[in-house]
């Protein structure tokens, strides 16, 4: 599948990833490019085949619903660009 | 340099028990090393304070007795494991000035058992690339050159650095990452052996996650010995990441016999790529040969998915790290642009992330976001996991057979140089191609040198083994090692 401007500027919009107008057919010809080589698995045979949820045959361990960690707020704000007063801040959400 | 960093991790082991080498000395031959090493841009956050304050306690460990098999031995850590206090940026300008506040379990294990680590180590942005080119660092060298060429050369990746560093003699081991052949490929490219164990051996947590599901940390060393000793360090279950398999975890360097006599070693006819070069070709031949020679018995089969491995790849992998990128999102940790008036929460987003992330990663995130979008997922997410299923199904089917291990080439060329530009971003993508049906079925695999081509440069081989049976595929790999007798090492030019 062809990708158009349109469409590239859409995908990019939907990653939150700012792409300059005069960019955007670039990136749908990379795009094209990618999509096409994909489309080879086109030509397997699926049918009856799961899709492949865990690569070993395993069941994940569960532990007891307990609080294990905490307390490090310090810690957790430690590499923020931003944090006040014990949060992170960022710009107006809510008008 | 010092002849001291010639060492092999076991010949240093053994010289530090013995009280003939103390881990100062050592740590110092590598720091110096690692000093005169500027032009490969390997070591890209030193931590030469950090190195003397564990080398110290190495060496009071070791005076003690009965000190571990890593004690006083100098690694360089690739720059994805989060290592506490020091800078952690997954080769991203969005992780600028990031240094985690917790250690990899990987790197936690490795430092209890005595490891010294002289800094981070280059890698590809957020391990996606497969010559280092796209790190915020800027590229990381081969130190390897074609006959009397100056010209530079990748030394693969994701893993570049590691790769870089301890084919220079930089440091006794590294550690790497293979979500595609990200240990293999750049192993092979400078002439040492690189181990990807199967999926769930190696704890992931404290990695920054690229694709989850692919993702596997191992060790990266001069010979097969060494990775057998450092991977026991690095394995084991961990409460903190529910795929990390709950198995003991066995002495991968006891497996070293010698003895593969009756082993059966599966030869993919799918693996004979149209327009492979000659030289790969011979150096599969005489790998064959050499296995045979030391009691190994061939046997061709079949994996008929193999040609899909690489589009199933490029679906899965793009799917979960546009997941796993979502969070760089300019609130936690890492970059965050500079705001215009009126400028809100999603502008934020959308400019932190367009100035953070690199070109490959952008395209990688924005495929994923594609093929996991509403209308798509079926048909390209979904079919790529099915298609994953029957790749896995064809090694299985395999080793149903009897087959014990599986021997390919490990790239499809010798290192290429630096700066070459590609028509479109799938051409650099076909380095992974013997490497990547590997991830997909969650299997081990190993690259170790077998030889040098017209040019003078490395080749190297791929073992894949059973699930969990790294322990066979290393004797297998230390045949193989024995036989090609591969002693070259770069000269040094930098």
């Amino acid at each position: 599948m062809s990708i158009d401007t349109e469409t590239a500027r859409r995908v990019a919009k939907l990653a939150r990833i700012r792409v300059e107008d005069e960019d955007l057919p670039a990136l749908a010809g990379e795009f094209s490019a990618i999509l096409e080589f994909i489309e080879q698995l086109e030509e397997v045979d699926v049918e009856g085949v799961e899709p492949m949820t865990s690569v070993t045959p395993q069941r994940l361990k569960r532990r007891e619903d307990v609080v294990t960690d905490g307390g490090q707020q310090a810690a957790v704000l430690a590499n923020a660009p931003d944090a006040r007063e014990g949060f992170f801040a960022v710009p107006k959400v809510v008008e | 340099m010092s002849d001291l960093t010639d060492l092999t991790i076991a010949e240093a082991r053994g010289k530090l028990r013995a009280g003939d080498l103390s881990a100062g000395e050592l740590t110092e031959a590598c720091l110096e090393a690692v000093e005169g090493s500027g032009k490969l841009n390997a070591f890209v956050h030193k931590t030469p304070e950090i190195a003397r304050e564990q080398a110290a306690a190495a060496d009071a460990r070791l005076k003690a007795g009965a000190a571990p098999d890593l004690c006083g031995i100098p690694l360089g850590i690739k720059d994805l494991f989060c290592t506490k206090g020091v800078a952690s940026q997954a080769g991203s300008a969005i992780l600028n000035g990031f240094k985690p506040e917790y250690e990899s379990t990987v790197t936690r294990q490795l430092f209890e058992a005595g490891a010294v680590m002289l800094g981070k180590l280059n890698m590809d942005e957020f391990a996606m690339g497969s010559s280092n080119e796209t790190s915020t660092y800027g590229n990381a060298v081969n130190p390897w050159r074609a006959g009397n060429s100056e010209a530079a050369l990748t030394p693969g990746g994701s893993s570049g650095g590691s790769a870089s560093a301890v084919a220079a003699r930089l440091c006794l081991g590294a550690t790497g990452t293979d979500t595609g052949g990200s240990i293999r490929q750049p192993a092979a490219f400078v002439g040492i052996t690189g181990l990807k164990p199967t999926y769930g051996r190696c704890s992931r947590w404290g990695i920054v996650a690229f694709a989850s599901s692919l993702d596997q940390a191992g060790p990266m060393t001069k010979d097969v010995r060494d990775a057998a000793i450092m991977l026991g360090a690095m394995a084991g279950h961990d409460p903190m990441d529910s795929t990390s398999a709950d198995l003991a975890v066995p002495d991968f360097e006891a497996a070293l016999t010698g003895d593969i006599r009756g082993k059966i070693v599966g030869i993919p006819k799918e693996y004979r790529m149209e327009g492979m070069p000659q030289e790969i070709e011979d150096l599969w031949t005489r790998g064959k040969e050499m296995l045979r020679d030391a009691g190994a018995e061939l046997r061709d089969i079949s994996l008929p998915h193999t040609k899909y491995a690489l589009p199933a790849y490029y679906v899965i992998a793009p799917a979960e790290a546009s997941s796993n990128l979502a969070r760089y999102d300019g609130v936690r940790f890492g970059h965050r642009a500079k705001l215009s008036q009126g400028d809100g929460i999603t502008e934020m987003y959308e400019k932190t992330r367009a100035e953070g992330f690199g070109d490959e990663v952008k395209r990688r995130v924005m495929v994923g976001t594609y093929v996991l979008s509403a209308g798509f997922y079926d048909a390209y997410y979904n079919r790529a996991r099915k298609v994953r299923t029957l790749i896995k199904r064809d090694f299985e089917q395999a080793f149903d057979s009897g087959i014990d291990t599986i021997l390919t080439p490990a790239t499809p060329s010798a290192a290429f140089e630096l700066g070459q530009t590609f028509d479109d971003p799938v051409q650099m993508y076909l380095n992974d191609v013997f490497t990547v049906t590997v991830n997909l079925a969650g299997l081990p695999g190993i690259a170790v040198p077998a030889g040098l081509d017209s040019k003078g440069l490395p080749l190297g081989l791929q073992l894949i083994g059973r699930p969990w049976e790294e322990g066979d595929l290393l004797n297998t790999a230390y045949c193989l090692e024995r036989s090609a007798g591969f002693v070259e090492k770069p000269s040094r030019w930098w």
